[in-house]
């Protein structure tokens, strides 16, 4: 049975503070690389840069299992040099650009450190500081012979850390559902073939999950993200139906998002699974979004397909929040669903 | 045929919850098929005709006939402490078409839809103003849970000529390849016959479907839209003057070969029929279309007034015209 201590803390923090930003997750690949080593029977990167790794199960009657877990996250690209180390970009991915004035960034893979300019309050006026400033009006700021160069991605510079009962960092989309892909993975129950699958640009249309369900040919497939957490107190005391899920309830799972609805044995097998062993879980609110299983299920003949997601508080952001309750719930779920996995459950028609 | 289509209609399935249309239409199409199967997504796929095993013959071709059997729907996103339920579309939902509209779930339970008080009441409603009232009071004593699934609540309605039924869209077209089914004697195709799921949040069960068969040519049978009522649309299509044959829409151009030989076909059996180009909205065959390397693609339409209301209207003629074009088209060879 996988645990979460300190190791994987450890190693979440890692992932979090990696620089990843879709279509140039190499570093996070090296990661996931160097701790999968000698765990799998198979391990390939592929043509878009997904790793996929295969662990065999040693028991007869397998289902093969493919669990997904993008390692790419939202961010920013240069696009022009304005010289002095200013530099115009683009966002990678969905930001709300309400998000990007004065925050900290980190560009290029040697991380160097800028900053996303904006006026001070001083030098603006009421009537600016109510309108949101577009993209193409900001830069970012290295200052002179700030190495970098138009192409070179950045990300938010929030390095990750422990709040309480809670986790801060810039990835934790997704990398929280890397790190725990990884556990699964080490830890791979007997009865089924995992196929694990770390891929590449989902922020940007799912585009890594969709080749590597081509590869991997899986009979079911189970995306694991991050997904957002609305769930503040509302501060007038009115009821507020809509909160997509809520930190501190477990895992959240998914019945239909805009991308896929859901395959409803699977819904069933993980509440069965949840509730029989004590853990907790929240169904997500039905709604947009969309995660690798999008992709996964739309694979050749078709695949049954379900996510499963630690929820988070501010995600695409510079900093998002999220419970260690909830990512400890996520891990075990999965495991203990997944031992449960027999080809019974996918033996009714959908 | 009247009475298959009044049955296919007061089925409840939206997308993704096809169980209980596939049962109604398996057990059509089961005494009539040569094999029948279920795949991954739940599309049912039935086969008339020789298989691929049999060898290739002159102008024999591996035929998908298409028609998607769920229906757009509503999801439950929240139960207030008042047992009230909130919910989101599945697929293409208008809020001015809920108003006071009565749903059934998946599970059994009713309700009706209410709608908040509207501070500017000559804007339509928001879905998010929107919420279903099951008779509960609690959630405790609600019997819907986030995640359940409903569709509209409406009889169907037999004017005559003129049919009107929720989820016309697409149990027409279903009954269209029923029947079809039904009255195909021999053929020397391969022909899959494929209700496909999920078309109504984009065309999903026929994309992994069409993957499955590999079709040499795809063809959709679907609603379209009419430009005939009270400052409608502006569309040249009409209730009563035919089946249409899809030229284009906004996802797809339907093959020429193919729109040709129905064209042809139409004229040889003396059918009447319409060409239709669709300005807004898409089919089954876009997404046969471009399945694997390539599919000639096409759709036979069958006009309706109201789509995505509960109250969608088709003319029986254009109905039955339907059967008999597709008949005659999969009978014989096809050559181009
Ligand atoms: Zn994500
Ligand atoms: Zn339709």
């Amino acid at each position: 049975m996988p645990a979460i201590g300190n190791a994987q803390l450890k190693l979440l923090e890692r992932l979090s503070n990696a620089c990843a930003v879709s279509g140039d997750e190499g570093e996070v690949r090296k990661i996931v690389l160097a701790e999968i080593e000698g765990r799998a029977d198979e391990i390939k990167v592929d043509a878009l840069g997904n790793v996929l790794a295969i662990k065999k199960g040693s028991e007869r009657k397998r289902l093969r299992v493919m669990l997904s877990a993008h390692m790419d996250e939202v961010g920013f690209m240069l696009v022009a040099d304005d010289g002095e180390g200013i530099f115009r970009f683009e966002v990678i991915g969905s930001i709300d650009p309400r998000q990007l004035p004065g925050k900290a960034v980190l560009v290029g893979r040697d991380h160097t450190p800028g900053v996303i300019g904006a006026r001070p309050i001083h030098l603006t006026t009421a009537d600016e500081r109510k309108r949101a400033i577009p993209v193409d009006s900001l830069r970012i700021d290295l200052g002179p012979g700030g190495k970098a160069k138009p192409g070179d991605r950045a990300t938010f510079a929030t390095p990750f850390r422990r709040v309480g009962p809670s986790l801060l960092g810039k990835a934790l989309d997704n990398r929280l559902g890397v790190a725990t892909l990884i556990e699964l993975l080490r830890n791979a129950p007997p009865n089924v073939d995992l196929l694990a699958a770390f891929t590449v640009q989902e922020e940007i249309g799912l585009r890594g999950a969709k080749v590597a369900a081509f590869a991997l040919d899986p009979d079911l497939g189970i995306a694991v993200d991050a997904t957002p957490a609305h769930d503040q107190p509302s501060w007038d005391g009115e009821p507020a139906p809509f909160y997509n899920t809520r930190l501190g309830l477990g895992p959240a799972l998914y019945v239909a998002d805009r991308a896929t609805l859901s395959d409803p044995r699977l819904v069933r097998w993980l509440t069965d699974s949840a509730e029989a062993a004590g853990l907790p879980y929240q169904i997500r609110q039905p709604g947009g979004g969309g995660t690798d299983a999008g992709a996964i299920h739309r694979a050749r003949a078709g695949v049954p397909a379900v996510s499963v997601s630690v929820p988070h508080r501010y995600p695409h952001t510079a900093a998002s929040l999220a419970r260690l309750d909830d990512w400890k719930n996520t891990l075990a779920l999965l495991h203990t669903a997944l031992t449960r996995l027999t080809p019974a459950v996918l033996a009714g028609e959908r | 045929m009247k009475s298959l289509i009044q049955k296919l209609t007061e089925t409840f399935s939206p997308s993704g919850y096809e169980n209980a249309i596939r049962e109604v239409i398996r057990r059509e199409v089961e005494p009539l098929a040569d094999e029948l199967r279920v795949d991954a997504l739940g599309n049912l796929i039935a086969r008339k005709g020789p298989s691929t095993g049999s060898g290739p013959a002159k102008g024999k071709k591996r035929l998908m006939l298409a028609a998607h059997m769920d229906e757009i729907g509503l999801i439950a996103t929240h139960i207030d402490e008042n047992g009230f339920v909130r919910f989101t579309g599945i697929g293409g939902i208008r809020p001015q078409a809920l108003t006071g509209g009565r749903v059934r779930f998946v599970n059994g339970a009713a309700g009706v839809i209410g709608i908040e008080r509207l501070s500017d009441p000559s804007k339509a409603p928001t879905l998010e103003q929107c919420f279903i009232d099951v008779g509960a009071t609690s959630p405790k004593d609600c019997p819907v849970k986030v995640g359940d699934v409903c569709g509209f609540d409406r009889p169907f309605l037999d004017l005559g000529r003129r049919l009107v039924a929720k989820a016309m869209d697409d149990r027409i077209g279903c009954a269209v390849l029923i029947e079809t089914l039904r009255a195909l004697e021999s053929t020397p195709h391969e022909v899959y016959f494929v209700f496909t799921t999920q078309e109504e949040v984009g065309l999903r069960g026929a994309h992994t479907a069409a993957f499955g068969v590999e079709p040499e040519i795809g063809l959709s049978v679907d609603v379209t839209g009419t430009g005939d009522t009270p400052k409608g649309s502006r569309m040249a299509v009409s209730l009563g003057k035919g089946p249409a044959i899809k030229v284009k829409d906004s996802g797809m151009l339907s093959d020429p070969r193919l729109v040709a030989w129905m064209c042809a076909g139409a004229e040889k059996a003396r059918l009447p029929y319409q060409r239709e180009v669709l300005e807004g909205g898409t089919t089954d065959a876009m997404a046969m279309q471009v399945s694997r390397a390539g599919v000639p693609a096409g759709c036979l339409s069958i006009p309706s007034r109201y789509i995505h209301s509960p109250s969608e209207m088709v003319d029986y003629e254009d109905v039955q015209n339907a059967v008999k074009l597709l008949t005659a088209l999969v009978s014989k060879p096809i050559e181009w």
